[in-house]
Protein backbone atom coordinates (compact mmCIF):
# COMPACT_ATOMS: atom_id res chain seq x y z
CA UNK A 1 0.00 0.00 0.00
CA UNK A 2 1.39 3.41 -0.99
CA UNK A 3 2.19 6.01 1.76
CA UNK A 4 0.38 9.22 2.31
CA UNK A 5 3.48 11.90 0.85
CA UNK A 6 4.41 14.85 2.70
CA UNK A 7 5.47 17.51 0.15
CA UNK A 8 7.13 20.63 0.97
CA UNK A 9 7.66 23.55 -1.35
CA UNK A 10 10.01 26.05 -1.87
CA UNK A 11 9.56 28.95 -3.29
CA UNK A 12 12.93 30.24 -5.32
CA UNK A 13 13.70 33.53 -6.34
CA UNK A 14 17.18 34.00 -8.14
CA UNK A 15 18.56 30.90 -6.29
CA UNK A 16 17.15 31.50 -3.10
CA UNK A 17 14.40 30.31 -1.08
CA UNK A 18 11.30 32.15 -0.73
CA UNK A 19 8.06 32.01 1.04
CA UNK A 20 4.84 34.18 0.51
CA UNK A 21 1.92 34.94 1.83
CA UNK A 22 -1.08 35.28 0.23
CA UNK A 23 0.89 35.50 -2.90
CA UNK A 24 2.28 39.04 -2.12
CA UNK A 25 4.84 40.71 -0.04
CA UNK A 26 7.50 37.88 -0.24
CA UNK A 27 11.11 37.68 1.23
CA UNK A 28 13.65 36.11 1.17
CA UNK A 29 14.69 33.39 4.03
CA UNK A 30 18.02 31.24 2.84
CA UNK A 31 19.66 29.10 0.88
CA UNK A 32 17.15 26.53 -1.32
CA UNK A 33 19.84 24.03 -1.95
CA UNK A 34 21.23 23.28 1.62
CA UNK A 35 16.97 23.91 3.09
CA UNK A 36 16.57 21.20 0.84
CA UNK A 37 19.20 18.81 1.61
CA UNK A 38 18.24 19.53 5.26
CA UNK A 39 14.47 18.60 4.63
CA UNK A 40 15.71 15.48 2.63
CA UNK A 41 17.30 13.93 5.26
CA UNK A 42 14.92 15.07 8.21
CA UNK A 43 12.48 12.69 6.10
CA UNK A 44 10.22 14.79 3.07
CA UNK A 45 9.07 12.47 0.66
CA UNK A 46 8.53 14.69 -2.17
CA UNK A 47 10.03 18.52 -2.49
CA UNK A 48 7.93 21.02 -5.18
CA UNK A 49 10.79 23.96 -6.50
CA UNK A 50 8.61 27.12 -7.45
CA UNK A 51 10.53 29.37 -9.65
CA UNK A 52 8.34 33.04 -8.96
CA UNK A 53 10.56 35.13 -10.61
CA UNK A 54 9.86 32.59 -13.59
CA UNK A 55 11.32 34.84 -16.43
CA UNK A 56 12.82 33.86 -19.54
CA UNK A 57 16.46 35.41 -18.47
CA UNK A 58 16.36 33.30 -15.37
CA UNK A 59 15.55 30.01 -16.99
CA UNK A 60 19.22 28.85 -17.21
CA UNK A 61 20.59 29.81 -13.56
CA UNK A 62 16.92 27.54 -12.82
CA UNK A 63 18.73 24.54 -14.70
CA UNK A 64 21.91 25.02 -12.97
CA UNK A 65 19.82 24.89 -9.31
CA UNK A 66 17.92 21.81 -10.39
CA UNK A 67 21.25 20.31 -11.44
CA UNK A 68 22.74 21.31 -8.25
CA UNK A 69 19.76 20.30 -6.39
CA UNK A 70 19.94 16.86 -7.89
CA UNK A 71 23.38 16.25 -6.93
CA UNK A 72 22.16 16.56 -2.96
CA UNK A 73 19.24 14.95 -2.48
CA UNK A 74 18.24 11.17 -3.78
CA UNK A 75 14.02 11.29 -3.29
CA UNK A 76 11.93 12.96 -6.25
CA UNK A 77 11.43 16.55 -6.20
CA UNK A 78 9.37 18.42 -9.20
CA UNK A 79 9.85 22.16 -10.52
CA UNK A 80 7.45 24.51 -11.43
CA UNK A 81 6.94 28.35 -12.67
CA UNK A 82 7.15 29.64 -16.14
CA UNK A 83 7.26 26.50 -17.86
CA UNK A 84 5.63 27.17 -21.25
CA UNK A 85 7.00 24.36 -23.75
CA UNK A 86 8.24 20.83 -24.11
CA UNK A 87 11.87 22.52 -24.50
CA UNK A 88 11.57 24.22 -20.61
CA UNK A 89 9.57 21.03 -19.42
CA UNK A 90 11.82 18.54 -21.18
CA UNK A 91 15.35 20.59 -19.73
CA UNK A 92 14.31 20.38 -16.14
CA UNK A 93 13.91 16.88 -16.39
CA UNK A 94 17.21 16.12 -18.24
CA UNK A 95 18.41 18.22 -15.58
CA UNK A 96 17.40 15.80 -12.79
CA UNK A 97 13.68 17.09 -11.91
CA UNK A 98 11.36 14.13 -11.68
CA UNK A 99 8.28 15.98 -12.20
CA UNK A 100 7.46 19.27 -13.73
CA UNK A 101 5.04 21.14 -13.07
CA UNK A 102 2.53 23.42 -15.19
CA UNK A 103 -0.56 26.14 -14.47
CA UNK A 104 -0.59 29.56 -16.21
CA UNK A 105 0.91 28.38 -19.34
CA UNK A 106 -1.81 25.45 -19.28
CA UNK A 107 -4.88 27.51 -18.86
CA UNK A 108 -3.48 29.92 -21.89
CA UNK A 109 -3.41 26.74 -23.82
CA UNK A 110 -4.17 23.44 -22.85
CA UNK A 111 -2.80 21.15 -25.27
CA UNK A 112 1.09 22.20 -23.72
CA UNK A 113 -0.14 19.48 -20.68
CA UNK A 114 -0.59 16.66 -23.36
CA UNK A 115 2.21 17.91 -25.41
CA UNK A 116 4.81 17.82 -22.26
CA UNK A 117 2.96 14.18 -20.67
CA UNK A 118 3.95 12.74 -24.48
CA UNK A 119 7.39 13.75 -23.76
CA UNK A 120 8.12 12.94 -20.52
CA UNK A 121 4.98 10.94 -19.69
CA UNK A 122 1.78 11.60 -17.46
CA UNK A 123 3.67 10.19 -14.46
CA UNK A 124 6.39 13.42 -14.39
CA UNK A 125 3.32 16.23 -15.60
CA UNK A 126 1.98 17.91 -12.70
CA UNK A 127 -1.35 20.54 -13.04
CA UNK A 128 -0.93 22.69 -10.41
CA UNK A 129 -3.96 24.84 -10.07
CA UNK A 130 -4.44 28.34 -8.07
CA UNK A 131 -8.43 27.95 -6.86
CA UNK A 132 -10.17 31.06 -5.19
CA UNK A 133 -13.67 30.56 -3.64
CA UNK A 134 -16.62 32.39 -5.26
CA UNK A 135 -19.88 32.59 -5.75
CA UNK A 136 -21.35 30.05 -8.17
CA UNK A 137 -22.58 30.70 -12.02
CA UNK A 138 -23.37 29.12 -14.99
CA UNK A 139 -19.61 29.31 -15.96
CA UNK A 140 -18.89 28.27 -12.16
CA UNK A 141 -20.80 25.56 -10.69
CA UNK A 142 -18.45 24.56 -8.64
CA UNK A 143 -18.07 27.52 -6.74
CA UNK A 144 -14.66 27.36 -7.21
CA UNK A 145 -12.21 29.46 -9.75
CA UNK A 146 -8.80 28.87 -11.69
CA UNK A 147 -6.72 32.04 -11.42
CA UNK A 148 -3.59 32.70 -12.65
CA UNK A 149 -0.19 34.44 -12.57
CA UNK A 150 0.38 34.01 -8.83
CA UNK A 151 -3.20 33.85 -7.88
CA UNK A 152 -4.08 37.29 -9.18
CA UNK A 153 -6.23 37.13 -12.43
CA UNK A 154 -9.17 35.72 -12.77
CA UNK A 155 -9.80 33.13 -15.58
CA UNK A 156 -13.72 32.06 -15.47
CA UNK A 157 -12.77 28.63 -15.76
CA UNK A 158 -14.41 26.43 -12.60
CA UNK A 159 -11.74 24.20 -10.91
CA UNK A 160 -13.40 20.97 -11.22
CA UNK A 161 -13.93 21.19 -14.68
CA UNK A 162 -10.42 21.83 -14.92
CA UNK A 163 -9.17 19.33 -12.87
CA UNK A 164 -10.98 16.63 -14.74
CA UNK A 165 -9.53 18.13 -18.26
CA UNK A 166 -6.02 18.32 -17.18
CA UNK A 167 -6.40 14.57 -16.00
CA UNK A 168 -7.70 13.70 -19.35
CA UNK A 169 -5.35 15.74 -21.01
CA UNK A 170 -2.86 13.57 -19.09
CA UNK A 171 -1.06 15.22 -15.85
CA UNK A 172 -0.60 12.59 -14.07
CA UNK A 173 -0.93 14.20 -10.79
CA UNK A 174 -3.14 17.52 -9.89
CA UNK A 175 -1.54 20.30 -6.86
CA UNK A 176 -4.99 21.78 -5.85
CA UNK A 177 -3.58 25.34 -4.12
CA UNK A 178 -6.13 27.07 -2.31
CA UNK A 179 -5.59 31.39 -2.48
CA UNK A 180 -8.08 31.76 0.45
CA UNK A 181 -6.19 29.01 3.19
CA UNK A 182 -2.72 29.84 1.43
CA UNK A 183 -0.71 31.42 4.27
CA UNK A 184 -3.84 31.81 6.60
CA UNK A 185 -2.65 28.65 8.72
CA UNK A 186 -5.76 28.19 9.20
CA UNK A 187 -5.74 24.64 7.37
CA UNK A 188 -6.48 23.34 4.02
CA UNK A 189 -9.52 23.85 1.83
CA UNK A 190 -10.77 20.24 2.74
CA UNK A 191 -13.96 20.83 0.96
CA UNK A 192 -12.00 22.22 -2.52
CA UNK A 193 -9.54 19.16 -1.82
CA UNK A 194 -12.09 16.50 -1.50
CA UNK A 195 -14.45 17.64 -4.46
CA UNK A 196 -11.64 17.35 -6.99
CA UNK A 197 -9.80 14.26 -5.32
CA UNK A 198 -13.36 12.34 -5.78
CA UNK A 199 -13.55 13.58 -9.36
CA UNK A 200 -10.48 12.24 -10.82
CA UNK A 201 -8.46 9.17 -10.35
CA UNK A 202 -4.95 10.64 -10.24
CA UNK A 203 -2.81 11.59 -7.15
CA UNK A 204 -3.85 15.23 -5.64
CA UNK A 205 -1.89 17.31 -3.43
CA UNK A 206 -3.47 19.77 -1.37
CA UNK A 207 -1.59 23.18 -0.75
CA UNK A 208 -2.14 25.96 0.98
CA UNK A 209 -2.90 26.45 4.56
CA UNK A 210 -1.39 24.18 6.60
CA UNK A 211 -0.62 25.36 10.56
CA UNK A 212 -0.65 22.05 12.75
CA UNK A 213 -0.05 18.99 12.29
CA UNK A 214 -3.71 17.97 12.66
CA UNK A 215 -4.55 20.43 9.51
CA UNK A 216 -2.29 17.30 7.24
CA UNK A 217 -3.99 14.59 9.18
CA UNK A 218 -7.62 16.16 8.41
CA UNK A 219 -6.69 16.94 4.66
CA UNK A 220 -5.35 13.26 4.03
CA UNK A 221 -8.42 12.12 5.86
CA UNK A 222 -11.80 13.94 4.78
CA UNK A 223 -10.17 15.67 2.22
CA UNK A 224 -9.37 12.50 0.16
CA UNK A 225 -5.56 13.90 -0.64
CA UNK A 226 -2.89 11.81 -1.38
CA UNK A 227 -0.05 14.37 -0.31
CA UNK A 228 0.26 17.16 2.14
CA UNK A 229 2.31 19.94 1.01
CA UNK A 230 3.80 21.91 3.68
CA UNK A 231 5.91 25.68 3.44
CA UNK A 232 5.88 28.37 6.51
CA UNK A 233 5.51 25.63 9.26
CA UNK A 234 8.80 23.83 8.19
CA UNK A 235 10.72 27.01 6.60
CA UNK A 236 9.84 28.96 9.83
CA UNK A 237 11.11 26.26 12.46
CA UNK A 238 7.40 25.28 13.81
CA UNK A 239 7.32 21.74 12.75
CA UNK A 240 10.34 19.60 11.18
CA UNK A 241 9.50 17.09 8.97
CA UNK A 242 10.01 14.45 11.92
CA UNK A 243 7.26 15.61 14.21
CA UNK A 244 4.99 16.37 11.40
CA UNK A 245 5.68 12.35 10.34
CA UNK A 246 5.36 11.18 13.87
CA UNK A 247 2.31 12.73 14.39
CA UNK A 248 0.36 11.51 11.67
CA UNK A 249 2.00 7.61 12.15
CA UNK A 250 0.56 7.99 15.44
CA UNK A 251 -2.70 8.73 14.37
CA UNK A 252 -2.71 6.10 12.43
CA UNK A 253 -1.72 7.21 8.69
CA UNK A 254 0.46 5.14 6.48
CA UNK A 255 3.34 7.29 6.06
CA UNK A 256 7.53 6.50 5.28
CA UNK A 257 9.07 6.50 9.00
CA UNK A 258 12.68 4.54 8.01
CA UNK A 259 14.49 7.08 6.25
CA UNK B 1 38.23 -5.62 -5.82
CA UNK B 2 34.61 -4.99 -6.40
CA UNK B 3 34.46 -1.38 -5.04
CA UNK B 4 37.23 -0.09 -6.60
CA UNK B 5 35.43 -1.06 -9.96
CA UNK B 6 34.12 0.86 -12.35
CA UNK B 7 30.36 0.69 -13.03
CA UNK B 8 29.39 0.69 -16.33
CA UNK B 9 25.89 2.89 -16.68
CA UNK B 10 24.09 1.66 -19.88
CA UNK B 11 22.69 5.11 -21.49
CA UNK B 12 19.68 3.34 -24.12
CA UNK B 13 17.50 6.97 -24.65
CA UNK B 14 15.55 5.46 -21.68
CA UNK B 15 15.89 8.77 -19.26
CA UNK B 16 17.13 9.19 -16.09
CA UNK B 17 20.88 8.10 -16.50
CA UNK B 18 21.76 11.01 -15.12
CA UNK B 19 20.17 10.39 -11.12
CA UNK B 20 21.75 6.81 -11.28
CA UNK B 21 25.29 8.45 -11.92
CA UNK B 22 24.90 11.19 -9.17
CA UNK B 23 23.76 8.82 -7.09
CA UNK B 24 26.74 6.43 -7.97
CA UNK B 25 29.11 9.57 -6.97
CA UNK B 26 26.94 10.24 -3.79
CA UNK B 27 27.96 6.86 -2.73
CA UNK B 28 31.42 6.97 -3.53
CA UNK B 29 31.52 4.70 -7.13
CA UNK B 30 33.21 5.49 -9.82
CA UNK B 31 30.68 5.25 -12.89
CA UNK B 32 30.73 5.87 -16.62
CA UNK B 33 27.58 6.35 -18.64
CA UNK B 34 27.88 4.77 -22.17
CA UNK B 35 25.36 3.84 -24.71
CA UNK B 36 28.52 1.93 -27.17
CA UNK B 37 27.91 -2.45 -26.73
CA UNK B 38 31.97 -2.27 -27.15
CA UNK B 39 32.42 -0.61 -23.73
CA UNK B 40 29.65 -2.80 -22.40
CA UNK B 41 30.92 -5.46 -23.51
CA UNK B 42 34.28 -5.07 -21.64
CA UNK B 43 32.43 -3.71 -18.03
CA UNK B 44 33.21 -4.66 -14.86
CA UNK B 45 29.82 -3.87 -13.57
CA UNK B 46 26.59 -2.70 -15.07
CA UNK B 47 23.48 -0.57 -13.95
CA UNK B 48 20.83 -0.99 -16.34
CA UNK B 49 18.43 1.63 -15.71
CA UNK B 50 15.76 3.41 -17.56
CA UNK B 51 12.34 4.46 -17.40
CA UNK B 52 9.77 4.67 -20.14
CA UNK B 53 7.81 2.12 -21.88
CA UNK B 54 9.32 -1.53 -22.85
CA UNK B 55 9.15 -1.34 -26.89
CA UNK B 56 11.06 1.57 -27.45
CA UNK B 57 13.70 0.65 -25.02
CA UNK B 58 13.33 -2.75 -26.97
CA UNK B 59 13.72 -1.44 -30.18
CA UNK B 60 16.66 0.86 -29.48
CA UNK B 61 18.46 -1.92 -27.90
CA UNK B 62 18.31 -4.06 -30.56
CA UNK B 63 19.25 -1.29 -33.17
CA UNK B 64 22.53 -0.61 -31.53
CA UNK B 65 23.23 -3.90 -30.64
CA UNK B 66 23.38 -2.97 -26.62
CA UNK B 67 21.13 -6.44 -26.42
CA UNK B 68 23.55 -8.66 -27.37
CA UNK B 69 26.35 -6.59 -25.44
CA UNK B 70 24.10 -7.16 -22.61
CA UNK B 71 23.47 -10.65 -22.95
CA UNK B 72 26.86 -11.77 -23.34
CA UNK B 73 28.24 -9.60 -20.25
CA UNK B 74 25.61 -11.36 -18.47
CA UNK B 75 26.55 -14.56 -19.97
CA UNK B 76 30.08 -13.66 -18.52
CA UNK B 77 29.35 -13.58 -15.13
CA UNK B 78 29.45 -9.56 -14.92
CA UNK B 79 27.42 -8.70 -11.58
CA UNK B 80 23.76 -6.45 -13.33
CA UNK B 81 21.51 -4.27 -11.61
CA UNK B 82 18.39 -4.01 -13.28
CA UNK B 83 16.22 -0.07 -12.58
CA UNK B 84 12.51 0.11 -13.07
CA UNK B 85 12.33 -0.89 -17.07
CA UNK B 86 15.69 -2.81 -16.62
CA UNK B 87 13.88 -5.29 -13.84
CA UNK B 88 11.16 -5.68 -17.12
CA UNK B 89 12.79 -6.40 -19.92
CA UNK B 90 15.23 -8.99 -18.99
CA UNK B 91 12.66 -11.28 -18.96
CA UNK B 92 11.26 -13.37 -21.92
CA UNK B 93 8.51 -10.61 -22.58
CA UNK B 94 6.07 -7.74 -21.77
CA UNK B 95 2.42 -6.79 -22.10
CA UNK B 96 3.30 -3.68 -22.72
CA UNK B 97 4.01 -4.66 -26.62
CA UNK B 98 4.69 -7.63 -28.80
CA UNK B 99 8.35 -7.83 -28.92
CA UNK B 100 10.47 -10.13 -27.44
CA UNK B 101 12.68 -9.09 -24.25
CA UNK B 102 16.38 -9.96 -23.22
CA UNK B 103 15.17 -12.94 -21.63
CA UNK B 104 18.01 -13.48 -19.18
CA UNK B 105 15.42 -14.47 -16.56
CA UNK B 106 12.37 -16.95 -17.40
CA UNK B 107 9.06 -15.00 -16.77
CA UNK B 108 6.75 -12.07 -18.75
CA UNK B 109 5.89 -8.65 -17.65
CA UNK B 110 2.18 -7.65 -16.81
CA UNK B 111 -0.11 -5.03 -16.11
CA UNK B 112 -1.30 -4.40 -13.29
CA UNK B 113 -4.91 -5.46 -13.20
CA UNK B 114 -7.02 -3.97 -9.61
CA UNK B 115 -10.88 -4.34 -9.29
CA UNK B 116 -10.36 -1.42 -6.60
CA UNK B 117 -10.91 1.41 -7.94
CA UNK B 118 -9.02 3.35 -4.85
CA UNK B 119 -5.85 1.62 -6.44
CA UNK B 120 -4.03 4.31 -8.93
CA UNK B 121 -2.29 3.33 -11.67
CA UNK B 122 0.31 4.21 -12.64
CA UNK B 123 1.92 2.48 -9.18
CA UNK B 124 3.53 6.09 -7.88
CA UNK B 125 5.00 6.56 -4.44
CA UNK B 126 6.52 5.71 -1.52
CA UNK B 127 6.36 1.72 -0.77
CA UNK B 128 7.25 -0.88 1.30
CA UNK B 129 9.15 -3.43 0.37
CA UNK B 130 9.26 -7.07 1.89
CA UNK B 131 12.54 -9.28 1.35
CA UNK B 132 11.04 -12.75 0.65
CA UNK B 133 14.59 -14.60 0.45
CA UNK B 134 18.21 -13.27 1.74
CA UNK B 135 20.17 -11.59 -1.03
CA UNK B 136 23.53 -9.45 -0.95
CA UNK B 137 22.03 -6.47 -1.99
CA UNK B 138 18.95 -6.93 0.77
CA UNK B 139 21.16 -6.84 3.62
CA UNK B 140 19.76 -4.77 6.33
CA UNK B 141 16.33 -4.22 4.77
CA UNK B 142 13.63 -4.37 7.51
CA UNK B 143 10.49 -4.10 8.11
CA UNK B 144 8.54 -0.93 7.33
CA UNK B 145 11.64 -0.15 4.81
CA UNK B 146 10.33 1.97 1.60
CA UNK B 147 11.42 2.56 -1.90
CA UNK B 148 9.99 5.33 -4.50
CA UNK B 149 7.88 3.62 -7.18
CA UNK B 150 6.59 4.58 -10.74
CA UNK B 151 5.26 1.76 -12.77
CA UNK B 152 2.74 0.42 -14.73
CA UNK B 153 3.84 -2.95 -15.33
CA UNK B 154 5.55 -5.24 -12.81
CA UNK B 155 8.26 -8.24 -13.56
CA UNK B 156 6.57 -11.54 -13.08
CA UNK B 157 9.08 -14.58 -12.83
CA UNK B 158 7.98 -18.02 -13.84
CA UNK B 159 10.13 -19.63 -10.90
CA UNK B 160 9.28 -17.92 -7.43
CA UNK B 161 12.77 -18.62 -6.18
CA UNK B 162 13.83 -15.47 -8.74
CA UNK B 163 11.49 -13.06 -6.63
CA UNK B 164 13.69 -11.71 -3.85
CA UNK B 165 10.89 -8.92 -2.46
CA UNK B 166 7.79 -7.88 -2.95
CA UNK B 167 5.43 -4.87 -2.57
CA UNK B 168 1.45 -4.66 -2.42
CA UNK B 169 -0.65 -2.62 -4.49
CA UNK B 170 -3.95 -4.11 -4.56
CA UNK B 171 -2.10 -7.67 -5.00
CA UNK B 172 1.26 -8.44 -4.00
CA UNK B 173 4.09 -7.77 -7.12
CA UNK B 174 7.75 -8.55 -7.31
CA UNK B 175 9.59 -5.77 -6.58
CA UNK B 176 13.13 -7.40 -6.98
CA UNK B 177 14.48 -10.16 -8.56
CA UNK B 178 17.77 -12.10 -8.58
CA UNK B 179 18.78 -14.64 -10.76
CA UNK B 180 22.46 -15.47 -10.52
CA UNK B 181 24.81 -12.45 -11.55
CA UNK B 182 21.60 -10.23 -12.47
CA UNK B 183 19.30 -8.31 -9.82
CA UNK B 184 17.04 -6.00 -10.36
CA UNK B 185 14.51 -3.89 -9.06
CA UNK B 186 11.43 -2.49 -9.97
CA UNK B 187 11.66 0.60 -8.02
CA UNK B 188 14.21 3.61 -8.14
CA UNK B 189 17.09 2.82 -5.60
CA UNK B 190 18.23 6.28 -6.61
CA UNK B 191 15.65 8.21 -5.69
CA UNK B 192 14.75 6.50 -2.26
CA UNK B 193 16.71 7.84 0.02
CA UNK B 194 19.12 6.83 2.24
CA UNK B 195 17.70 3.09 1.82
CA UNK B 196 18.25 3.20 -2.28
CA UNK B 197 21.99 4.81 -1.74
CA UNK B 198 23.08 1.43 0.79
CA UNK B 199 21.56 -0.78 -1.93
CA UNK B 200 23.60 0.71 -4.49
CA UNK B 201 26.33 0.88 -2.04
CA UNK B 202 26.24 -2.78 -1.62
CA UNK B 203 25.84 -3.28 -5.30
CA UNK B 204 29.61 -1.84 -5.51
CA UNK B 205 30.59 -4.13 -3.30
CA UNK B 206 28.81 -7.32 -5.00
CA UNK B 207 30.50 -9.68 -6.99
CA UNK B 208 27.87 -11.59 -8.49
CA UNK B 209 27.16 -14.34 -6.50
Amino acid sequence: MLSKRLVICLDVRGGKLAKSVKFVDTKDIGDPVARARRYYEDGVDELVFYDITASRENRDIMIDFVEEVASQIFIPFSVGGGIRSVADATRLRNAGAEKVNVNTAAVARQELISEIAGAIGSQSTILSMDVRRVTPTQDIPSGYEIVVNGGVTPTGIDALGWAVTGEKLGAGELVINSIDADGTKDGYALNLTRMIADAVSIPVIASGGAGKPEHLYDVLTAGHADAALVASIVHYGEYTCRQLKEYLHGRGIKVRMNY
Amino acid sequence: MGAGKVITIIDYNAGNIRSVLRACAEVGAGAVTTGDPALVSKANKIIFPGVGAAPSAMAYLQKTGLDVAIKNTFKAGIPVLGICIGAQIVLDSSEEGPQKCLGLVPGKTVRFRLNDKLLKIPHMGWNEVVVKQPHPLLDGIGAGDEFYFVHSFYPRPDNQQNVYAVANHGIDFCAALGYRNLFATQFHPEKSGRLGLELLERFTRWEGR
